[in-house]
């Protein structure tokens, strides 16, 4: 068996994959690098589905906390267990779209599933799940409550400041000034889709897209995104472990192709 | 004669250990002389001028005047990690945090003129050229103001045509001749035309040399690190028409060269496993950490569009031929231009992929960046990555953000190898079925 392990910077992640690439069992926790759940994932996993430590043949870890993470037999960057996880999933994808905790990534494949071009959100938090963290903490909401709240929207507010922490204030104000939250919530998602389609013009969109990471579960936020880019976008199944499947799926192929 | 003029001026010339000099210690010791000649001309009251990096340093070499350099003081004093208090101190001034980082250090530097780092004296006149940027024009206007100091400023326009226009090159040229009419006013002396011509032949036997360094570098494995070459960027800024600088690098040049011999690559207990190319000015503050992450990945900076600024070179005594050289600089250029420049080093130097360092300080490297990577990406499938840093200011970079991107640039050039071993794989098995 192969283990990957996505520390993030706002969950982890954990997935299990038998010798043949099928798809054993995954975890996934609310909190992130330096938590007790990111030392604790892996054990979790291996727990729940009853596998012990010994069975697993090689490991590989991604993500933020990947430095930090000792229990791996390697590392590799979320950019490439992206890649794999979803090419693997969803083969006809060409164009990723990740939004995770701290940052926003598009990442092109080609035909065989390999990274041929990527891009990254600059060094602020616009357009990543921590600005929406942010919204949903000033609307009084849970992040996950965010799409269907955004759902109700009729007239979304526009929001001007792609920094995170103006765009708290002048949230702030709108609702002062009798916004409703729907709109608010909305104008988020706009804000965050126009965002990552700035980042998309400079990689280039190739159909199919899929979206991955915490934020693709946002259902209004894939459909703001596709309208925005003009094209359908797909959501694997648990979008959240994609990084993690990616490295499991990389862990099986170094185990491969280990010196004998 | 010779050797009065040059490193370790005043000792005697048979010091044999001077003989044996590595270019490294003669780099520090030459720097370290650079700024301490300032600082004693000053004392003298001889005449300091404070000088932009890529200004026609001739023409005060041969009027003898003492000239600094604050951009590359600016450098210093971020590679030493000491920008962070003058750049408070610039802020709490009025300089916006998005001004060049170089002259929010600078100002503040005016105002609190010592740094742990190294230290420059004050200016008697200011000498700008807005061939490098705009941003100087004002920052120098307003040393000048603060200093109470004549200002001279050289003017550059960019150009949008892919060659230089000769307009411009008349323009700079003329300013060049104005210029030296100012210095001949404020110093009470006449230009010594012989002197300018023996300067101009120093600047460019010292451009040549850095630039036949510099090329070695497209040897495989490379025989030093583009962080190398970083280093010696301070005395092609200082020195370029000094003849200690033809020594210098003279030397690097030469040590380059038998470590070729020896088929030594850039570092002794690793191999050089990619190359690549780096767009922008280093992240002076993080030298060592950007460093460290290439190295680890063995994936070695060969060439940069930056320290080949420095590469000017005209035939002495041809004024026009130097207004040229200092008119057509990279950040002078057309976006056509910046894409046929940055895909013949990727070539000549056969990088695999490209870093583009989005520096905050430095709009004029870097607007033209995201299409340079796109049509270097579509049209010679050059890979690259872009990480957010500043030249000075530490704020503005993430060490974990340049990691991971570095990483992800590694792991799409090793995809790229993978793929194209097995292509010529395939191909050498066809063939072989073929026969």
């Amino acid at each position: 068996m192969f283990l990957g392990v996505d520390i993030g910077s706002s969950s982890s992640k954990a997935a299990l994959i038998d010798k043949n690439g099928g798809l054993i069992g995954s975890q996934v926790i609310n909190q992130g690098t330096g938590t007790d759940a990111a030392r604790d994932i892996a054990a979790i996993l291996l727990a729940a589905a009853g596998v012990k430590r010994q069975e697993i043949l090689y490991s590989v870890v991604t993500g933020y906390g990947r430095m930090i993470y000792r229990d791996a037999d390697a590392q590799v960057t979320e950019i490439s267990c992206h890649g794999l996880g979803v090419a693997r999933t969803l083969p006809a994808v060409r164009t990723i779209i990740d939004i995770g905790g701290q940052d926003a990534k598009v990442i092109r494949l080609d035909g065989e599933g390999r990274v041929v071009n990527f891009g990254m959100n600059e060094k602020c938090a616009a357009g990543t799940g921590r600005f929406l963290e942010v919204m949903a903490r000033v609307l009084g909401r849970e992040i996950t409550a965010l799409s269907a709240l955004a759902a109700q929207s009729t007239r979304p507010v526009q929001i001007s400041s792609v920094c995170t922490v103006f765009a708290e204030s002048e949230v702030i104000s709108q609702l002062a000034a009798g916004a409703a939250p729907a709109d608010v919530a909305r104008g988020a998602h706009l804000s965050v889709a126009a965002r990552v389609a700035g980042m998309c013009g400079r990689t280039g969109v190739a159909p199919q897209v899929a979206m991955t990471g915490g934020v693709a579960l946002n259902r209004d936020l894939v459909d703001a995104m596709a309208i925005e880019l003009g094209v359908g976008i797909q959501v694997p199944p648990a979008p959240q472990i994609m990084g993690a499947l990616g490295a499991a799926y990389y862990a099986q192929a170094k185990y491969a192709r280990r010196p004998a | 004669m010779e050797e009065k003029t040059i490193a370790g001026a005043g000792k005697p010339a048979e010091d044999n250990a001077e003989d044996n000099i590595t270019s490294k210690k003669l780099l520090n010791q030459l720097m370290k002389e650079h700024y301490s000649q300032a600082r004693t001309a000053k004392a003298q009251g001889r005449t300091v001028v404070w000088a932009t990096s890529i200004i026609p340093q001739e023409i005060l070499e041969a009027m003898d005047l003492t000239v600094v350099y604050p951009e590359n003081h600016a450098a210093a004093v971020g590679a030493r990690k000491d920008a962070p208090g003058f750049i408070r101190r610039a802020e709490q001034s009025g300089y916006s945090t998005d001004i060049c980082s170089y002259a929010r250090v600078n100002l503040a530097y005016a105002e609190l003129p010592h740094s742990e780092a190294e230290n420059i004296p004050a200016p008697d006149l200011i000498f700008c050229g807005s061939n490098i940027c705009c941003t100087v024009i004002k920052w120098y206007e307003n040393l000048a103001r603060k200093f109470r100091i004549p200002m001279i400023l050289m003017d550059a326009p960019c150009s949008t045509a892919y060659y230089v226009e000769q307009e411009n090159v008349t323009y700079i040229r003329r300013q060049i001749e104005d210029a030296i009419r100012q210095l001949e006013t404020v110093t009470g002396r006449k230009m010594d035309r012989e002197r300018l011509l023996e300067v101009m032949r120093i600047s460019n036997e010292n451009a040549m040399w850095w630039k036949k360094a510099t090329d070695l570098l497209a040897h495989r494995p490379a025989p030093a690190c583009g962080f190398d070459m970083f280093n010696y960027m301070a005395p092609i800024v200082c020195l370029r028409g000094k003849k200690e600088g033809t020594r210098l690098f003279r030397l690097w040049y030469d040590e380059l060269l038998a470590k070729i011999g020896r088929g030594e690559g850039p570092w002794q207990d690793q191999p050089e496993r990619y190359r690549v190319l780096w767009d922008g000015i280093a992240c002076w503050p993080y030298l060592s950490d950007t460093y460290k992450i290439l190295k680890r990945c063995g994936i070695n900076v060969v060439t940069s569009t930056y320290p080949e600024s420095w590469t000017l070179l005209y035939e002495p005594g041809d004024l026009d031929g130097m207004a040229r050289a200092y008119g057509s600089l990279y950040v002078l250029r057309s976006l056509n231009y910046a894409v046929d420049r940055l895909s013949n080093l990727a070539s000549d130097f056969a990088v695999d992929g490209a870093i583009f360092h989005s520096n905050r300080s430095c709009k004029g490297m870097d607007f033209k960046q995201y299409e340079i990577a796109r049509r270097l990406r579509d049209k010679y499938s050059i890979p690259s990555v872009f990480f957010d840093g500043d030249q000075t200011d530490p704020n503005a970079f993430s060490l974990a953000q340049y990691e991971t991107r570095v990483q992800a640039l590694l792991e799409t050039m090793e995809n790229r190898r993978e793929q194209s071993r097995k292509q010529s794989r395939e191909q050498s098995r066809k063939g072989a079925g073929t026969k």
